[in-house]
């Protein structure tokens, strides 16, 4: 057991260790500093917040609907939302345009009658943020409702509190642990997703150019820029990764 | 005079066989085994049909292809990738390769230039280049750190043009599919590019004079575990009459 799990370490750590021995320090604070940069990492924090909002809106109920099993054919349901989860991220962006792109199913009709395009916007990057995402967040959750045993909510239910007042007073702060866990999960990815939106929404400074697509066309030009983005990526994640791992660790615990 | 002729007869006879049988004369060997060239994403289509011609001719030999963006092939040399050969679609960045000595003597092999590409039907009505100064209109070109992206830098600065693109594609492919499913209104890209598409794009020509063009070179990668085979593909590439005639057929011109 020790052998190949030291071997597991190694093989995750040494490339990150590579990278922070890599960085151009002398040129780093310039390079972060950049313009460029700044305004890479500023779409990168907006578009994966938005993301994960959109992800909390919409997959929150869908996580309960799915451990509740409140709608026909739960099973097929939650293999259908976990499917982009599994998706090759480059595949992701090419079924957003065939469904939002203009020529798309959905994307003409909104584009013909609305003047609506997704491609080549910033909200095209959260569209496809949230889109590979969201399912982090919903199968996380889904875990936390299903151990939630449903005698809580049927003796608030008893006591005469109305299913939301149920859903936010009583579910909700009881699975606030897998919650964060499933919103941490779902903002990481948000943030390091790179093909679905370079497919889909293209790349631009400043209106679709995320950290991870500034990192790959600097790589085009100068490497020492691609590496010391990367660097702010890797310490934003295990940032996150420190501030939350007190909340992050309970849901491992309990 | 009767024996000076027949033994000029039975010289020429020597030399004539000598000719036929090349392997006599000891220098030559068979090739065979794998190559990995990487290559300009722009020649995703005519390589493999040249590789085809390579491996008909010199059976045994198997030829395995990796496209992306110019720089990013050449970045993939740079870090050590195990590449035989490398083509891409400018000088600048082959140049890189000669200066770090990771590839040897590179040979141009084909030229190319831009052409204005529009989705079937050309919604947006692009007559000429002028046209895509046009506000509102979703223009798309590659990003200036590839071969591309620099052209059409160079074509809109040649025709006093400017533009503002909604996107900076990393290689020309991912481009030309973004005009093909009509979410881009335009894209500059390789005439040979919208060839290989066909009848899923049009195009709008622009004039010789006011165009732009890059020369694409092929070298062997310097660390190749076959340099025999790599060098041969190299030379085939450029040399070969059936593989200059491919690339004609795909659109490519002769850059001498």
């Amino acid at each position: 057991m020790l052998v190949p799990g030291l071997v597991a370490l190694i093989f995750l750590v040494v490339p990150l260790i590579a990278l922070i021995a890599q960085t151009p320090w002398d040129a780093f604070p310039k390079i972060i500093s950049s313009p460029e940069a700044l305004e890479a990492l500023r779409l990168s924090l907006l578009t994966s917040l938005a993301a994960t909002s959109l992800a909390a809106l919409f997959g929150i109920p869908m996580a309960w609907l799915l451990a509740r099993e409140v709608l026909p054919f739960t099973g097929l349901l939650r293999a259908l939302v976990i499917v982009p989860l599994l998706l090759p991220p480059v595949v992701s962006g090419v079924a957003l345009l065939e469904a939002l792109g203009r020529r798309g199913l959905v994307g003409r009709f909104l584009y013909d009658n609305f003047d609506i395009t997704f491609p080549f916007t910033t909200l095209g990057v959260v569209i496809a943020a949230t889109f590979v995402a969201m399912p982090f967040l919903i199968i996380t959750l889904e875990g936390g409702f299903r151990s939630l045993h449903q005698r809580y909510e049927d003796a608030a239910a008893t006591l005469g509190a109305s299913s939301r007042r149920i859903f936010f007073r009583v579910t909700l702060p009881m699975v606030a642990p897998a919650a964060i866990a499933g919103l941490v999960l779902c903002w990481a990815r948000a943030l390091g997703e790179f093909g679905a939106t370079i497919t889909f929404a293209g790349n631009f400074p400043g209106v679709t150019q995320t950290m991870p697509l500034a990192v790959y066309t600097a790589l085009e030009s100068d490497r020492s820029v691609a590496i010391a983005l990367s660097l702010v990526l890797l310490v934003v994640s295990v940032g996150v990764l420190v501030g939350l791992r007190g909340r992050y660790l309970q849901t491992r615990t309990s | 005079m009767n024996k000076i002729i027949r033994g000029l007869i039975a010289m020429a006879l020597i030399v004539g066989l000598g000719a036929l049988f090349p392997s006599a004369s000891g220098a030559a060997t068979k090739p065979n085994g794998e190559l990995t060239v990487s290559a300009a994403a722009s020649l995703t289509d005519v390589f493999p049909v040249i590789a085809d011609a390579f491996q008909k001719r010199f059976p045994g030999t198997k030829i395995n292809f990796n496209f992306a963006g110019s720089s990013t092939v050449m970045n993939q040399v740079i870090t050590g990738a195990p590449v035989d050969v490398i083509a891409t679609a400018s000088e600048p960045t082959m140049s890189i390769g000669v200066a770090a000595a990771l590839v040897a003597r590179p040979l141009l092999f084909a030229k190319n230039s831009m052409t204005i590409a529009v989705p079937s039907g050309n919604p947006a009505k692009i007559k000429s280049l002028a046209d895509v100064q046009r506000g509102g209109l979703l223009l798309g070109v590659c990003d200036p750190a590839v071969p591309c992206g620099a052209a059409a830098v160079e074509l809109f600065s040649k025709n006093n043009i400017a533009v503002t693109p909604v996107t900076r594609e990393l290689d020309v492919r991912s481009l030309l599919g973004k005009v093909i499913s009509g979410d881009l209104d335009v894209g500059i890209v390789y005439i040979t590019d919208v060839r290989a598409a066909g009848s899923k794009v049009e195009f709008v020509e622009i004039p010789l004079k006011d165009n732009v063009g890059t020369t694409y070179p092929i070298a062997m990668v310097s660390d190749s575990k076959n340099q025999e085979l790599a060098q041969r593909f190299v030379n085939f590439v450029r040399f070969n009459t059936t593989s200059q005639g491919i690339l004609r057929a795909f659109g490519f011109a002769k850059p001498w």
